[in-house]
């Protein structure tokens, strides 16, 4: 797919202005700090934004192991960003950002923004489609889940959903996908808990109710049910968002762009700030996936890829600065997420196929700034078939939002992720959490020795770990866990393992070892 | 126990309803009447007409069945090209007078800039006008499952020619043979654009259409689809020096045995081992026809095709009954008939699980269904060939109106298609949302307004005795309600909700039915501005509401 996006696909003639355009604006919109501080309607919970990088977005050129350039080189040098324009972080050396992200570094160096390196899931799935269903659903690789993860959390909070909803305690949607619409991603176990919107028109309806003959629970009476359902709560929701949204105003401004991307970040916090107590919402920008023309053919720094990263960055310094300046900084977070990465090497057309993990960005006030992960690994001699191996699983970024965002309980997370996962030190907060500095000294205490390396057949591991329980993988090119080496009980100290080759093909392979939320990966290379 | 656990003790209970056993791909041998006839006919054109139910009524199911798949040029040729109706005398087309197609228009030579989407706008909105003027034949339905599977978007190829080429080629083989049209779509300029197939090199392969071919187009995801991601590695080397020449009318792809990969290709055991022997210089070209050979054999595109077929024309969820009793023999024949469509399509259209209740009334209406059957169940007047601006506005405003309910014709999302075709659980749920829904009803209000939807000068409305003429029993108020139903939701109502429709007749009073009488009377006897506009004011506002409820989105 190419540098599409949402907003013309849905439909047409419908560019956000027109949401602008066809509410009644009470509220003007250049109204002074104190106006804002006499504002009494701020009265909303903690709130989510997650931004879908439809596609597949290439995390190495993303956020670049500026310690890799001489393998970064011989990978991808059609594509590769010279050092020089890269940009650098406060108290970082082995790592840097895309040139366009200049809203990126100044969040990180004001302490905002959280980059959770080599973010994936065992057993990499290459398809678009499947990968984002496993996003969405927060499944292992190898299972499938007719429900989303956002679905089944929304429903461990609000279980009777949809029965009496909306209703005085609730009277918003509780998630709004807005120019967007990933269904799995919001689906509970007993119905869709979010509400799709993309044409402002459609708010301003007259909802039909007539005739309401009782429905069986045969296929068509089933379909007439959800319709009907859609088409109640869509009335009363409708009415919420214009309300929320009159009453709600901006204070920043923010840039404008092509695909009307920031729009939709201006109008989320407008509708925070009118006092909607929505909880999710969802936004895209489609065109990551860049089998071709990534780069410009004269300057790597420009291109296709630099210009979306360039409106993702500043749409959300925008949309930061804004809600600081509304007093609401300290009630969002955001997240950004993509299917998968791309492959270290590159190809003819300018581009980079499928690949496996990416970094992936948290930021908000209330994030705990820095780096979680150390650099990929690019090994000197590269294949078509190599790929990043994952550092930190997906969920475990899920995990410790829903644990340390929302304060969900261990019995519900459960129920939610269906297993337990590391817990990251991404967002300061109340209910509990793990300093960035804790992590850091664990991880320093991982240590993982292979030798001989490359190995032919046999190699001997020998990792250090705290006292309690580890698990040691060996993860193939394409970031498959080909065998497990330990899971269990390890005492502190020394431990060492003897990895046998057997079938292994050739290549690029990784040791990773977890130990509680610290994780240490080393590669290791099987030669003929 | 927690809140959820809690909370689903107060939930009711699902009812367990004993259900008839279910059919297969057997004959179907029960009734035929109007509502099996507009079953058929809703999933497998768009909308309903009385003549057209009515005249396969007569024929029986088989007759009915065969005259929908008769699809030969004679019957049901394709309509003339699309036409430039874009360009000014002040800024013209050099490739293309006004009131003449572009199709063959060289696509190397410049044109002004707007005039690429002009072009692309033009090809849709005649594409729209195909379906709704089609023939009594399921042409068109099944040339857009064809685009929805082997989909594009005109967005990113840009050359109108090459959409208007590809329509023309799914259209051609819409009921042809499967094993063919797969080859075709490989190496067609717009696909071979779309996916990347033309930069595919031997240097560095680009595995997008490799992918594609397998994930999408043959093999499929499904419980017994094994296919590696060395597989997908090995098609894009076999896919590769396919590149495209602009230079012929109409452009079309030639092979560079340069760009290409001379290696043998080795597929896992998914494919027993296949080994594809590396060919040098033009004898390249021939390993595409190996692979999809390959493909064809191999079962599970067999299946994959005939889940897309059952989910577009029965209902998106395959239980396991469906999926042993019909998907799996279906597919075995569809094999074993060498991929055939029109014949694997003609067995599950006559099949009894075709036509058992469970399956009626279930398919949630596409955007172009609902946009689409709006004109042909209202009979919408559409300008005639002696206006053509008018008329392809006409067709436009259905291309947009389809569009603002989430389903732009030539532009689907992805390259899988449009969500509600392919994304569990949810499928054809996705068409409805807040504002799709709020868009449909904004336009059952608009095009039953006195005005219409109106754009640059042209209205689309409705003209209700146009519909009016379809009812047999016109003097009875409720025979005016149940005949109206019958046909655009084919399911009767209680007496609740007939009531409730015909007080739009009737005024809700008790002298109210006799009154309806009276006026349609006083019309038949002398149809003046008078007695016609006493009926249109109660008979529109009926319509509408029919037209505006849950029951009609679905097919």
């Amino acid at each position: 797919m190419k540098r599409r996006k949402f907003i013309q696909k849905a439909g047409i003639g419908m560019a956000i202005p027109s949401l602008l355009g066809n509410l009644p604006l009470f509220a003007n919109e250049n109204q002074s700090l104190l106006q804002e501080f006499l504002n009494p309607l701020v009265d909303t919970d903690h709130v989510l934004v997650l931004i879908y990088l439809g596609g597949g977005n290439d995390g190495l050129n993303t956020v670049i192991p500026i310690d890799s350039y001489t393998n970064l080189a011989a990978a991808r040098n059609n594509i590769l960003i010279p050092e020089s324009k890269t940009l650098k972080l406060n108290g970082v050396t082995k790592t840097a950002l895309h040139p366009s992200l200049t809203g990126f570094q100044n969040l990180y160096n004001e302490g905002k923004l959280n980059i959770i390196q080599s973010v994936g899931y065992e057993n990499q799935n290459f398809s678009h489609f499947r990968s984002t269903d496993i996003w969405s659903s927060a499944s292992d690789a190898d299972k499938t889940l007719d429900t989303g993860w956002l679905g089944r959390y929304l429903n461990e909070e609000f279980p009777g959903f949809p029965l009496n909803y909306p209703n005085s305690t609730n009277p918003d949607t509780l998630a709004l996908q807005l120019f967007a619409n990933q269904p799995l991603l919001f689906l509970g176990p007993n119905a869709q808990m979010s509400m799709t919107l993309s044409d402002p028109n459609s708010l301003f309806q007259v909802w039909p109710n007539g005739i309401n003959d009782a429905a069986n629970n045969s296929p068509y009476g089933r379909e007439l049910n959800y319709i009907r359902t859609i088409s109640k709560q869509s009335a009363s929701y409708a009415s919420a968002i214009v309300s929320k949204y009159t009453a709600g105003s901006n204070i920043g401004t923010y840039p404008a762009d092509k695909y009307s991307f920031s729009d939709v970040l201006k109008a989320i916090a407008r509708l925070i700030k009118g006092g909607s107590k929505t909880r999710l919402y969802l936004v895209n920008l489609y065109g990551f996936d860049t089998h071709s023309n990534q780069v410009d053919a004269t300057n790597t720094a420009i291109g296709g890829h630099a210009d979306l990263l360039k409106i993702i960055s500043d749409a959300v310094y925008a949309f930061q600065k804004d809600l600081e300046a509304m007093k609401l900084d300290d009630k969002v977070l955001g997240m950004t997420y993509s299917e998968f990465g791309r492959r270290i090497k590159s190809n003819d057309s300018l581009g980079t196929d499928h690949g496996a993990a990416a970094p992936l960005f948290v930021f908000g006030s209330k994030v705990q700034g820095g780096i979680i992960g150390k650099n990929p690994i690019i090994p000197s001699q590269i294949s078509v078939n190599d790929n990043i191996p994952m550092q930190y699983d997906f969920r475990s970024i899920y995990s410790s939002i829903l644990k340390d965002w929302f304060c969900v309980g261990d019995a519900s997370l459960k129920n939610i992720l269906l297993k337990s996962f590391q817990n990251l030190p991404i967002v300061n907060n109340n209910c509990s959490s793990t300093a960035l500095d804790d992590l850091s000294i664990l991880e320093d205490k991982l240590q993982i020795k292979i030798y001989p390396n490359p190995v032919v057949s046999t190699a001997k591991v020998e990792v250090t770990v705290p006292s309690g329980i580890s698990h040691l993988s060996l993860i193939d090119p394409l970031g498959r866990v080909v065998r497990i080496i330990h899971s269990g009980q390890l005492l502190e100290g020394m431990h060492s393992f003897t990895i046998e080759r057997e079938n292994l093909s050739r290549g690029n392979y990784y040791i990773r070892l977890q130990h509680k939320n610290g994780q240490k990966t080393a590669g290791l290379v099987f030669v003929d | 126990m927690n809140r959820a656990e809690f909370l689903s003790k107060f939930k009711p209970q699902k009812i367990v309803e004993k259900k008839p056993p279910l059919g297969g791909l057997e004959t179907y041998s029960g009734v035929w009447t109007q509502k099996q006839v507009i079953h058929l006919l809703r999933r497998t054109t768009f909308g309903v007409k009385k003549a057209e139910v009515d005249a396969l009524l007569a024929l029986g199911m088989n007759g009915a069945v065969n005259a929908l798949l008769d699809n030969s040029a004679t019957k049901d040729p394709i309509p003339s090209p699309p036409l430039n109706l874009y360009s000014t005398t002040a800024l013209p087309d050099p490739t293309t007078p006004y009131g003449q197609t572009f199709v063959d228009a060289n696509p190397l030579t410049v044109i002004p800039p707007e005039y690429y989407q002009a072009r692309i706008n033009m090809v849709k909105a005649w594409w729209t006008g195909n379906m709704i003027h089609q023939k009594l034949t399921i042409t068109e339905k099944m040339t857009l499952f064809w685009f929805n599977h082997f989909a594009i978007e005109a967005d990113t190829v840009q050359i109108a020619q090459g959409i208007y080429y590809y329509y023309k080629l799914l259209r051609d083989n819409s009921l042809g043979n499967f094993k063919t049209l797969t080859k075709l779509v490989s190496v067609n300029p717009a696909m071979l654009l779309y996916l990347n197939g033309n930069k595919n090199s031997k240097n560095a392969p680009d595995e997008n259409y490799g992918r594609e071919l397998q994930e999408l187009f043959t093999i499929g995801k499904g419980p017994d689809s094994k296919y590696t991601e060395d597989d997908v590695k090995a098609a894009a080397k076999v896919l590769t020096g396919f590149r495209i020449n602009p230079l012929t009318v109409p452009i079309s792809y030639y092979f560079d045995p340069s760009q290409h990969d001379t290696s043998d290709k080795t597929f896992s055991s998914f494919y027993n081992n296949k080994k594809i022997s590396g060919k040098l210089f033009q004898a390249g070209e021939q390993e595409l026809d190996d692979l999809i050979t390959m493909l064809m054999d191999n079962i599970e595109t067999a299946r994959h095709i005939c889940r897309k077929f059952y989910q577009y024309f029965l209902y998106y969820e395959i239980t396991p009954e469906a999926d042993a009793n019909v998907i799996l023999p279906l597919a075995d024949f569809f094999k074993s008939s060498g991929y055939d469509i029109k014949l694997t399509i003609e067995k599950l259209l006559k099949s009894a699980h075709f036509y058992e209740e469970a399956s009626i009334g279930c398919v949630i209406k596409s955007p172009l269904d609902y946009s689409v059957g709006l004109c042909k169940e209202f009979a919408i007047a559409i300008p005639d060939n002696t206006q053509k601006e008018a008329q392809y506005v006409s067709w436009g405003i259905v291309t947009t109106l389809a569009a603002s309910q989430g389903q732009n014709l030539a532009d689907p999302p992805v390259v899988s298609g449009w969500q509600a075709w392919y994304q569990f659980p949810q499928f054809h749920r996705i068409w409805i949302n807040a504002d799709t829904l709020g868009n449909k009803n904004k336009t059952a209000e608009a095009i039953f307004s006195s005005n219409g939807v109106v754009l640059l000068n042209v209205a689309l409305k409705i003209d209700v005795f146009k519909f009016f003429e379809n009812i047999s029993d016109k003097e009875n108020a409720t025979a005016v309600v149940t005949e109206s139903v019958a046909l655009l939701y084919n399911y009767p109502l209680s007496t609740t909700s007939i009531n409730y429709f015909k007080n739009y007749l009737t005024g809700g009073n008790a002298m109210g039915e006799t009154y309806w009488t009276q006026i349609v009377l006083a019309y038949k006897n002398d149809p003046n501005a008078t007695n016609k506009s006493q009926i249109e004011t109660r008979l529109r506002p009926m319509l509408k509401e029919i037209v505006s409820q849950a029951e009609y989105h679905l097919s």
